[in-house]
């Protein structure tokens, strides 16, 4: 059973469909028993960072996501869920994230370069930095779909892809059992449903 | 590399796509879930449904449609028409859809891009202008591109961006229509105030006028367009490809 954390951010029906479509098992939920005992766990999320994390902390899933990784379930943070594993983001002050993984979230706009629109939207090509079993079968310069104008810097042991958009950014990380996507698979045609495939199949 | 996106958009009314399509292998063309489909599975990078009913009933049936296109198709979906409160935005959220669009509804209610970036992000907000020239300068046109507003539509625009739509769908009235290309002078006035992408909408007669707009202004991000596709005059396939030998980054 995969269980995807409802913790009151965004819309979830995408991400449920599009697991329904790879024939997963998934339930949307903040059952912090049923969290525990999933398989495999989805932290989503989109908006703004602080809210995000307060929301995880208002919901109790902040220490609960905390849990399931130091037991060792897959768990996947995609876009704003990504950049919660982070330690902090920089969005609007400084704001504490599940440190999961080292690297900090900030704007990409001063560093992008002047003729670029941020957000960073639409479809852009992977760069895979290592073998990951995430994109195990996902050729080199697939398309995804992206949508942020905050990313993650000073996580370069972990980038398992980066895409190109002015400076190269940092689309996907993985540290042990602790992945992230700064695209959404749920949204990225085929190629976003294999990513899920595999990450169920981990 | 990020790519210029190719946008169809579908004008659904009472449960159905209006305007006569022109597909091979399509049962029924005008069937707005299996046009999605088809269009998802031939390189279309976004789509977006328009809700052109008023009634209670029409708007139920719309939704009913958008779930179903939603559990089927994983590209963004962008909705628009009808949208005047922030509990429209919800109603279409929860039934699938990735992006709001806004137009009349923001004229009228100045607190509704404001409040619905709040509650569901800007990234979901999308500003949606009617455009046309009157005496020399840009106007706001509302319903439909009926009633001028008299509203310098670059001082909207950007006031919009402010407040926190992330994308702007620029139409031109003046060029929509005539299939004659894009309206390069409008666009390229709205691409230099706005940092948010702009999506260029009306005048797309052929794959040639998607060449032109992106080799004008490199700085738009996407190209909308509806009767063009459905009457199969420009195949997205071809366009891509054709865009690709241009050196356009699209994604094949």
């Amino acid at each position: 059973m995969i269980a995807v954390i409802d913790y009151g951010v965004g819309n979830l029906f995408s991400l449920k469909s599009s697991l329904q479509a790879i024939g997963a098992d998934a339930v949307v939920t903040r059952e912090r028993d049923c969290i525990l005992q999933a398989d495999h766990v989805i932290l989503p999320g989109v908006g703004a960072f602080g809210d995000a994390a307060r929301k995880l902390k208002e919901t109790g899933m902040f220490d609960v996501v905390k849990e399931v990784a130091a037991k060792g379930t897959p768990i996947l943070g995609i876009c704003v869920g990504m950049q919660l594993l982070f330690d902090e983001s920089l969005e609007f002050g400084r704001h504490e994230g599940l440190g999961l993984i080292p690297g900090t979230v900030d704007a990409i706009e001063p560093r992008i370069g002047a003729d670029l629109d941020v957000p960073h939207m639409g479809w852009n090509s992977l760069s895979f930095q290592k073998d990951s079993r995430l994109f195990a079968d996902i050729p080199e310069h697939a398309f995804v779909y992206f949508v942020h104008s905050y990313a993650s810097f000073g996580c370069e042991p972990y980038v398992s892809a980066l895409t190109e958009y002015g400076i190269p950014l940092t689309a996907a990380v993985e540290k042990g059992n602790v992945y992230g996507t700064q695209f959404h698979p749920e949204k990225s045609g085929p190629t976003g449903l294999s990513i899920l495939k595999n990450f169920c199949s981990l | 590399m990020i790519t210029k996106r190719i946008i169809p958009c579908l004008d659904v009314r009472g449960g159905r796509v209006v305007k006569g399509t022109n597909f091979e292998g399509l049962q029924d063309v005008n069937d707005p879930v299996a046009l999605a489909e088809y269009y998802s599975d031939n390189g279309a990078d976004e789509l977006v449904f328009y809700d052109i009913t008023a009634s209670h009933e029409g708007r139920k049936l719309f939704t009913d449609i958008l779930t179903k296109t939603a559990s089927k198709i994983f590209i963004p979906l962008t909705v628009g028409g009808g949208i005047n409160t922030v509990d429209d935005f919800g109603r279409v959220l929860n039934c699938g859809a990735d992006k709001v669009s806004v137009n009349s509804g923001a004229i009228r209610n100045p607190d509704l891009i404001p409040n619905a970036a709040a509650k569901y992000g800007s990234q979901c907000v999308v500003l949606s202008v009617d455009v046309k020239r009157v005496d020399g300068t840009f106007h706001v046109f509302q319903n439909g591109g009926r009633i001028d507003t008299g509203l310098d539509a670059l001082e909207w625009i950007k006031q919009g961006v402010e407040n926190g739509a992330g994308e702007v769908v620029l139409n031109s009235i003046d060029t929509d229509g005539v299939k004659k290309g894009f309206d390069l002078e409008v666009l390229e006035a709205v691409n230099q105030i706005v940092k948010v992408p702009v999506i260029a909408s009306g005048g797309a007669g052929s794959a040639e006028d998607f060449v032109t707009l992106f080799k004008t202004i490199p700085g738009i991000s996407a190209g909308l367009a509806a009767s063009i596709f459905h009457f199969g005059e420009v195949k997205i396939p071809d366009l891509k490809k054709k865009l690709n030998e241009e050196g356009i980054m699209v994604r094949l």
